[in-house]
């Protein structure tokens, strides 16, 4: 018994742990505070917005804050045309790469390749917003688009959110073909398959829920992508329902930006600051939808290997 | 004739040794790599050829002048000490809780659903739209906490945008930091607890100096990313105009207006005329090569102190 008691220190000691542990468990707790916070904020104005707008202010033929017209339809629309294009650039050259790393590259041809996708994946997207309006536009989208093309327009812009998005696409599906047992490579090659067979028919249905979880941690990057979008798409004031890609238009997310520029700035007076955290709680849903999802295809490589 | 195993067998091994659609595979592969490579070259050298000018003309000039609406005059000075500025508050605030946090998930807590819950909310967070930290700053350290934090300019200040960029590098800080405590092995903690040491001790003394250089690299990566975060800065009014500094004192300086070096670049960017081109491409070049300092640091640290178990 004794020394048992011994073997639990003094009290001192252990109440000097327990505030220590309570003070870590706190520091883990601010982000359950902030996730709150973040919540709370967007609905409590969102419904502000709700409660106040007209629902025929919400069916009008674009995306106008300060003249009192919220078409959400135009907004999203935008969103999904630059993130749409942004997948179609992003989600070959992401998966080409990360199949040639995990695969095909030597050891040191992997050491010297991908280290380009790190740096890719650090540059700011104002910078990226930047190279889309000044090299993208003109050189890629001008030629492409029939009659002149504003130099703001929705292609460049979701070119660039594309670039944005490679890296981070190959980064994680990489990752996914690089957890794939060499085992099945072996048996695959033992049946005398070559490498090609080896890489479309064994390794990547293997390691096909990593691939989809890129993917869709991809889109929703490109959905909540702001920069890009709020240089290079144009459309400052406010946007008129269009499916054309070669034409300026807004986002969700430029949208919101353009109503925090603004000359008279966002001022709790009108509709246009609740409409903000309206814009938010919707892009808030459609990302937080798309990372649980992934999430579920992340655990399922997990569980496998 | 018969045919036997042994001819099909031999007939298979002695085929086309040349697999054409294989290369053509491996081309196409490659080429996707290649395209990122081509992007990214092309991307700056344009942005070089285009600061090129501002960055010779002027030189230090373009580096020590205020912002300004007249193209040949302004400069990146108020940019870089309102980015450094915000900086300090990512450093202050966000590292210590994103490590304190991140040692009661590794070290701490056992795999009870309270756990589970707060793993789920913190990657959550990590996958939120950097404009959504940009709504929420607005609407709590802009609004409501507006007479603290600038009561003159209705709570656009610096201390709102450093609180806010604080807040949305936590989650990527505990993400990291807690990968770096994962991969200090367990014999260490062993050891310590088999000589009597309590858990904070075993953090304190072992632990947390075996994790140091990782948690270090991923914090300074996260603090790049954070150096070039826009959205949430515009939506917490940093400046994108001009202004003079007029503060008095620190509280002044913390409750007044500031800039940050990217949104002067996202300000720039959509000025028309050839002038404010070649500004934001110097700007992006000032910007890019903060962020290659920083990320050197951590590559020569990661590089200096990895240890391998």
């Amino acid at each position: 018994m004794s020394a048992l008691r011994g073997l639990e220190g003094s009290a001192a000691r252990r109440r000097r742990e327990t505030m220590i542990r309570g003070g870590f468990l706190f520091a883990a707790g601010v982000s359950v505070i902030i996730s709150a916070a973040i919540i709370l904020s967007l609905a409590g104005e969102a419904f502000n917005f709700a409660r106040q707008v007209d629902v025929s202010q919400l069916f009008t033929d674009g995306w106008f804050p300060r003249r009192d017209q919220f078409d959400i339809g135009t907004i999203v629309t935008g969103t999904l045309i630059v993130a749409g294009i942004g997948m179609v650039v992003a989600a070959p050259l992401g998966i080409g790469a990360a199949i040639y790393l995990a695969e095909y590259a030597s050891p040191r041809t992997r050491r010297t390749l991908k280290p380009v996708l790190e740096v890719l994946a650090g540059i700011p997207s104002v910078v990226l917003g930047f190279f889309a309006l000044t090299v993208i536009s003109p050189t890629l989208i001008d030629p492409v688009c029939p009659g002149s093309t504003p130099l703001f327009n929705l292609a460049a812009a979701g070119i660039g959110v594309g670039i944005l998005v490679t890296p981070l696409i190959a980064s994680i599906a990489e990752d996914a073909m690089h957890a794939v047992p060499n085992s099945l490579r072996e048996a695959s090659y033992g049946l005398g398959a070559r490498k090609r067979a080896t890489s479309i028919f064994v390794v990547v249905p293997a390691a096909v829920s990593g691939i989809v979880a890129s993917l869709i941690i991809g889109l929703s990057r490109g959905i909540g992508e702001t920069m890009v979008v709020a240089i290079a798409a144009g459309a400052v004031g406010g946007s008129l329902f269009s499916l054309n890609p070669c034409q300026p238009g807004q986002t969700m997310t430029a949208a919101m930006t353009a109503l925090a520029t603004g000359s008279d700035q966002v001022r709790g007076a009108s509709l246009a600051f609740p409409s903000l955290f309206f814009v938010g709680l919707l892009l808030f849903g459609m990302t937080l939808v798309l990372n649980v999802v992934s999430e579920r295809f992340v655990r399922r490589v997990r569980k496998r290997y | 004739m018969a045919v036997t195993t042994r001819d099909v067998v031999s007939q298979a091994l002695s085929g086309r040794r040349f697999d054409i659609r294989g290369y053509l595979f491996e081309g196409m592969l490659l080429l996707a790599l290649l395209v990122a490579l081509g992007i990214l070259v092309t991307l700056l050298t344009d942005v070089l050829i285009r600061a090129m000018p501002v960055l010779t003309e002027r030189g230090g000039d373009f580096l020590t002048s205020n912002m300004s609406a007249r193209a040949e005059r302004a400069g990146v000075l108020q940019g870089i000490v309102g980015s450094i500025s915000l900086m300090i508050f990512v450093v202050v605030l966000a590292f210590p809780t994103g490590v304190a946090a991140a040692v009661y998930l590794e070290e701490y807590a056992r795999d009870t659903p309270l756990t589970r819950f707060l793993n789920t909310v913190i990657r959550n967070l990590a996958g939120v739209p950097s404009i959504v930290y940009g709504l929420l700053g607005l609407a709590v350290f802009a609004v409501l906490l507006g007479n603290v934090t600038g009561p003159e300019r209705a709570g656009r200040s610096l201390m709102t945008g450093g609180l806010t960029l604080a807040i949305l590098v936590l989650p990527i800080v505990i993400i990291t930091a807690a990968e770096a405590l994962r991969a200090v092995p367990n014999t260490i903690r062993e050891a310590a607890f088999g000589v009597g040491a309590t858990r904070w001790e075993v953090i304190r003394s072992h632990v947390l100096p075996y994790a140091a250089p990782g948690i270090l690299t991923g914090t300074i990566l996260s603090l790049a990313r954070a150096f070039g975060e826009t959205a949430p800065l515009i939506m917490v009014g940093a400046v994108t105009g001009g202004f003079a500094f007029t503060a008095s004192g620190p509280v002044e300086a913390l409750q007044g207006p500031y800039t940050a070096l990217p949104t002067m670049i996202f300000s720039w960017a959509r000025q028309p005329g050839a002038d404010f081109r070649a500004n934001t491409a110097a700007a992006i070049v000032v910007l890019l090569a903060v962020l290659l300092i920083v990320n050197a640091t951590a590559i020569i640290l990661r590089n200096r102190y990895d240890r391998r178990w």
